[in-house]
């Protein structure tokens, strides 16, 4: 268990160093200059000069790079262009709101998925079960920024329940800010809560066959005993590798629905950067967010082996 | 039975809180929620060209010497009243007592020579330094009187410092702006939630007339569909530039809003490299201007908003000259013009389009109107970083389309190096001509002849002026209808 956690950090370093590499070479062939983008068209030449020397992009790509990645691993991110505060003062509000965004859609979208799917395959092609598959077969089909619409369309625009969009701030209140959230929350989980679902059935279904459940069975287990302790148990890995895919999406690969909402999330952050030419801020986000998608990965090959005593030894190989 | 009363308590409780907040914003009518579609990258006006910083703090946090009102005339404003000696190279300015700054500290002719002399410095980064290259010299010889000294006459200097990026800040907290901006104005700014709304309170030691409003909140809502969410659903009070022409109709029907139709200093034109190959043949540009039908890309590009125009100037200013005429849309005698220079087998042009939809829907249509003379357009669709480094800079294109919202720019074709190259030396005379002549009567004759000048130069095919389309609850009095500069003046905005 050691060994594969120490190999899992050597790897996830060394992604995150390539990550930085390919990033900071992105960068540096993506046409367009941050100071002209922030004067604007009546910007005079020496002004430029005197802009791009303060940002420091008068200096080599090398000395840039390793002044980028040397603050990377002091922890020192650098200051936006764009809006002259760290990076670290603009992460850390974003990451206010896209954190317990994607917490509550995660959430609501495995208590609403894990049910539906273990139904499913429990009563497997009965009605239960078409109705579940048809609900997600509508989950995957509607996209979801066309179902935030409907879903302000009723709250906001005809019962004026929720707010149509924007964040108030967790400084407004609790409930303020909650309420901001719910309806973007629920428009990300329900195409979750869809994909989530098919994968518990066709998982819980396999495993349902499988000849411990029999056994299970022949011991005097009763179905439902069986069906929990047993099968679903053991058809959990697929779901949590979904869901730790889907939590690394929910954190910055929500743009458009944030865009629907206006929400100042994480997303909406790197689109405006890379819009903008800041270029520190979209070098930082994305090494942020392969930093994130690298450790989940890692908390969820940790989680196999709480699932899965047999993984717990066996996990020595790659 | 227990659980049936958990969950109405459950059940109550969010009630109460979505209730809560509702309450919450109806009750108060002294404030006001204005929404705009683009985020200012941070709050220095003298310190970045993007339009969105002006959008929230010009008139309300800054002011300047002078200030543009709403029908885009200048006006005193920390400069009580002004003299300009005979050569018009020394301008004698009596600023306003008992002004002071959101923080307390006061303001004087110290402030503003620190100011000015920032702007011009030779790091400034102020987006629009031109602004201040007549100045020789700022002078501040007692606390109440600065005095500018010209290196030549500017007949402009009065307008220029009414601009958002010659506001005066002061020395102790010029340097936060960009975060925490202390202006003058009559609201003092309160908070920036990045990425959704700036918040501001009514100023109560202000010089002049006080706000009406006790708080102006300034939401950021750059998706057409949740603008209109946002606007139907009561969350937002105005938005002034609203995104979604298609939308307005819903606006007008319902009573409970105001469509406001108004004019802007955005001069939309197909801008031509008059560099390039065959663009350098005025017969070819004069073709150009004959082939596009402006009524057809307003009508389908912009739903019918906007007012044609036939050379570079706002219709709505004292001094324009209507030229539309001089160009009719005429297919035919376009050809005719291609053909008489050298081109009847046709043409090929790039016509590389930002990202606005009045370019992309736009482009669309004059390519279609550009192919019927035989000009074939090859269009790419660019970034603004894009448009800026090949188009703007590197002069690397045949057409583009493109918003000119500066005010009273058309001096750009007077400039050395402009993406137009259009390099033209009767131009810049009268460009300079007009810059040494203070006469208001003279300066119109001069501005009337340059805007013939470039039509008949077709120096672009100029399109329209694009319009301001306001959706407000019509009960909100005394929001800008055109907007001469870049700005959301809040100063005497009311409730009825």
């Amino acid at each position: 268990m050691a060994l594969f956690v120490l190999q899992r950090l050597a790897a996830l370093v060394v992604t995150l160093l390539v990550a930085s590499l390919v990033v900071f070479l992105v960068m540096e062939v993506l046409p367009g200059d941050p100071a002209a983008i922030m004067l604007g068209v009546n910007a005079r030449e020496d002004t430029l000069a005197a802009l791009r020397a303060e940002m420091g992009l008068d200096k080599p790509a090398l000395e840039r790079y390793l002044i980028w990645v040397g603050g990377l691993l002091t922890g020192d991110l650098g200051r936006s262009y764009t809006y002259g505060v760290t990076v670290w003062e603009l992460v850390g509000e974003r990451i206010g709101l896209s954190l317990p965004l994607a917490l509550i859609a995660i959430v609501l979208s495995t208590a609403l998925a894990i049910p539906l799917g273990v139904l499913a395959a429990a009563k497997r092609s009965k009605a239960a079960d078409v109705g579940v598959m048809g609900f997600t077969q509508l989950g995957i089909a509607i996209p979801n920024f066309w179902f935030a619409m409907l879903l302000i369309l009723l709250f906001a625009v005809y019962w004026r329940i929720l707010p149509a969009g924007g964040f108030a701030g967790w400084d407004a209140g609790f409930w303020p800010a909650l309420q901001t959230l719910l309806l973007p929350a629920v428009a990300l989980a329900l195409p979750q809560a869809a994909i989530l679902a098919r994968v518990t059935r066709s998982s819980v279904l396999e495993t349902l066959g499988e000849d411990y459940v029999r056994t299970a069975r022949a011991k005097g287990l009763s179905r439902r005993a069986a069906l929990w302790r047993h099968a679903v148990r053991n058809a959990l890995i697929p779901v949590v590798t979904i869901m730790g895919l889907q939590f690394s999406f929910l954190l910055a690969g929500t743009i458009i629905i944030e865009n629907v909402f206006y929400l100042p999330g994480l997303g909406r952050l790197i689109f405006q950067a890379i819009a903008q030419r800041d270029l520190i801020v979209v070098k930082d986000l994305v090494i942020l967010l392969a930093a994130s998608v690298v450790v989940v990965n890692f908390l969820v090959d940790l989680l196999y082996a709480v699932l899965d005593p047999r993984l717990r030894g066996a996990r020595h190989g790659p | 039975m227990t659980r049936s009363l958990a969950r109405g308590i459950l059940a109550g409780a969010i009630a109460c809180g979505l209730l809560g907040f509702g309450a919450v914003q109806a009750a108060a009518k002294d404030s006001l929620t204005l929404a705009m579609p683009l985020e200012p990258p941070h709050l220095d006006p003298t310190a970045g060209a993007a339009a969105a910083i002006d959008e929230v703090v010009y008139a309300n946090i800054f002011e300047g010497l002078t200030r543009i009102d709403s029908s885009g005339t200048v006006q005193p404003a920390l400069a009580e009243r002004w003299s300009v000696s005979g050569d018009g190279l020394t301008y004698t300015f009596a600023l306003r007592s008992g002004v002071t700054f959101h923080d307390g500290t006061g303001f004087d002719s110290a402030d503003v020579k620190f100011s000015l002399d920032r702007a011009m410095a030779e790091d400034s980064t102020n987006a629009q330094k031109g602004l201040f290259g007549a100045i020789a010299e700022v002078a501040a010889p007692d606390a109440d009187t600065v005095v500018i000294t010209l290196k030549q006459p500017a007949g402009n200097l009065l307008f220029n410092l009414g601009w958002g990026d010659a506001v005066i800040v002061a020395p102790e907290s010029a340097a936060n702006n960009k975060t925490n901006p202390v202006g003058t104005g009559p609201f003092a700014f309160e908070r920036w939630v990045k990425g959704d709304r700036v918040e501001m309170v009514r100023n109560d030691s202000y010089w002049g007339t006080p706000a009406k409003l006790a708080k102006a909140t300034i939401k950021i809502i750059p998706d057409p569909a949740a603008a209109t969410a946002a606007m139907l659903a009561g969350d937002i009070d105005a938005y002034p530039n609203f995104p979604a022409p298609e939308a307005l109709a819903q606006f007008e029907a319902d009573p409970r809003f105001k469509v406001v139709i108004g004019s802007t200093e955005g001069e939309t034109i197909l801008a031509i490299n008059n560099a390039r190959g065959p663009l350098s043949d005025l017969r070819v540009r004069r073709a150009l201007s004959h082939a596009v039908d402006r009524q057809a890309v307003i009508d389908g590009a912009m739903f019918g908003y906007g007012t044609p125009i036939g050379t570079h100037f706002a219709p709505h200013h004292p001094a324009y000259v209507d030229l539309t005429a001089s160009y009719p849309y005429d297919p035919a005698k376009a050809k005719a013009l291609l053909a008489e220079a050298g081109y009847a087998e046709g043409l090929k042009l790039s016509l590389k389009l930002p990202p606005p939809s009045y370019a992309r829907r736009g482009g669309e249509i004059i390519a279609a109107q550009l192919t019927a003379v035989g000009v074939e357009t090859e269009i790419s669709q660019l970034e603004w970083a894009q448009w800026l480094e090949q188009v703007f800079r590197g002069t690397d294109y045949d057409l583009t389309i493109v918003s000119h919202t500066e005010p009273m720019d058309i001096g750009i074709y007077g400039r050395e190096t402009y993406y137009f190259n259009y390099q033209d030396a009767d131009f810049k005379a009268l460009m300079a001509k007009l810059n040494a002549t203070v006469d208001e009567d003279a300066r119109y004759g001069l501005l009337a002849d340059a805007q013939k000048k470039l039509s008949d130069d077709a120096v672009n095919v100029f399109l329209f002026q694009l319009a301001k389309h306001g959706v407000w609850n019509k009960d909100v009095i005394g929001l800008w209808e055109n907007s001469p500069v870049q700005a959301n003046d809040l100063t005497a905005v009311y409730w009825q």
